[in-house]
């Protein structure tokens, strides 16, 4: 089954690189497209595929426009601090800890703390969270925040 | 619009010669790859741009691509090299090594 | 419908045009590495994914026809790429920065 997945998106994917659809060009995308499910089967997929996997696609497009929502608050944020010419900031390192268990669970919120106003991931421990935030007002924000439930529940990890 | 697609190409170029900046006189190493890696950023887009103008963006596309791939591991081999060498502030602890008092 | 196409095209590179211009000018003027990133590593990302999805656009507007479509999936990847890789890289170099010892600037200090 995972198998059949891998092989269809990298077909897909070299049927738009490509562009051209004569016999030829498409066998040798079967070809190579093979290949390579063969070779990274065991890289791509690490657990096996559940049931649940389809409706933590729709969840997590749910997710997206929000994220997008918060990416732009954010470099609105960035955009007003540096044309600022006092540039009010009060940097500072935060620590929490995050009970989220999965890996995927832990890249989401990495990236969506990095993309969401005043704070950037520096680093994940075994479930701490180094964050890095502009001022004290966007850490506090960051920790009053319902994104970590929101990816808790787009994993099925409540 | 064609007009309009050159002078946001050069909106760009003077961009990437302000971020050039941090890349000569940047205080850390770390500074001058992230200053290369924004720069890089930036010539991914302006190899779009130019394949609009010149109307084979059929072609620039496949070279935008190669470049976003080549900047993102180049960044990440870099941070790798300097995460490992511990040598861009000679004697310095680790700043979380500090603060947790380990 | 061309023109709408191209006004709507041109403001989207207008507005990433602006966010890039941010970005450049928050890595002059921010006072040390880390908020340094913060400026990189977003600005870049919203920017980049604003240029590309106004040039994917203004392909389609000569005419939509099958390989005009590709290339605006592929612009669209690209896009979809650079906002996967952007936030990695940047964690990358911020943890690179932690480990090496590169110290935050603070308020105190910059008082001092």
């Amino acid at each position: 089954m995972k198998y059949l997945i891998l092989f269809a998106a990298l077909f897909t994917l070299w049927m738009v690189w490509s562009g051209i659809f004569d016999a030829f060009h498409l066998s040798l995308g079967i070809i190579s497209s093979a290949l390579v499910t063969f070779m990274t089967h065991d890289l791509i997929f690490r657990r096996e595929i559940h049931p649940y996997a389809f409706q933590e696609i729709i969840r997590f497009l749910k997710y997206i426009p929000w994220l997008l929502y918060q990416i732009v608050l954010s470099n609105l944020h960035v955009a007003q601090l540096a044309l600022n010419p006092k540039m009010p900031i009060d940097p500072q390192l935060v620590k929490f800890k995050s009970t989220l268990k999965k890996d995927v669970s832990h890249v989401v919120f990495g990236n969506s703390i990095t993309l969401t106003p005043g704070t950037i991931t520096a680093d994940i421990r075994d479930g701490e969270y180094y964050v890095h935030a502009l001022s004290k007002k966007t850490a506090e924000d960051l920790l009053n925040s319902d994104m970590e439930q929101r990816i808790a529940h787009i994993f099925g990890e409540e | 619009m064609e007009d309009f697609i050159l002078g946001i190409s050069i909106v760009m170029a003077l961009l990437a010669m302000v971020v050039l900046y941090r890349v000569v006189y940047g205080p850390t190493v770390l500074d001058r790859i992230v200053g290369a890696g924004v720069i890089g950023t930036k010539t991914t887009i302006l190899l779009c741009l130019m394949g609009l103008i010149y109307k084979r963006i059929d072609m620039f596309v496949d070279i935008a691509l190669a470049y976003a791939l080549l900047n993102f591991i180049a960044t990440l081999a870099a941070a790798k090299f300097f995460r490992v060498r511990k040598s861009i502030m000679p004697g310095a602890k680790s700043f979380k090594d500090r603060e947790m008092g380990r | 419908m061309t023109t709408t196409l191209s006004i709507l095209s041109a403001v989207l590179m207008i507005v990433g045009a602006f966010f890039f211009f941010t970005a450049s000018i928050g890595m002059l003027r921010f006072p040390d590495f880390y908020t340094r990133m913060h400026a990189a590593g977003k600005g870049d990302t919203l920017g980049a994914f604003l240029m590309l999805s106004g040039m994917a656009l203004y392909n389609l507007h000569a005419g939509f026809t099958l390989v005009a479509f590709l290339v605006s999936v592929k612009i669209m990847l690209i896009a979809f790429f650079i906002f996967i890789a952007n936030p990695t890289a940047c964690h990358a170099i911020t943890k690179a920065a932690l480990d090496a010892g590169v110290a935050p600037w603070t308020m105190k200090e910059g008082k001092k």
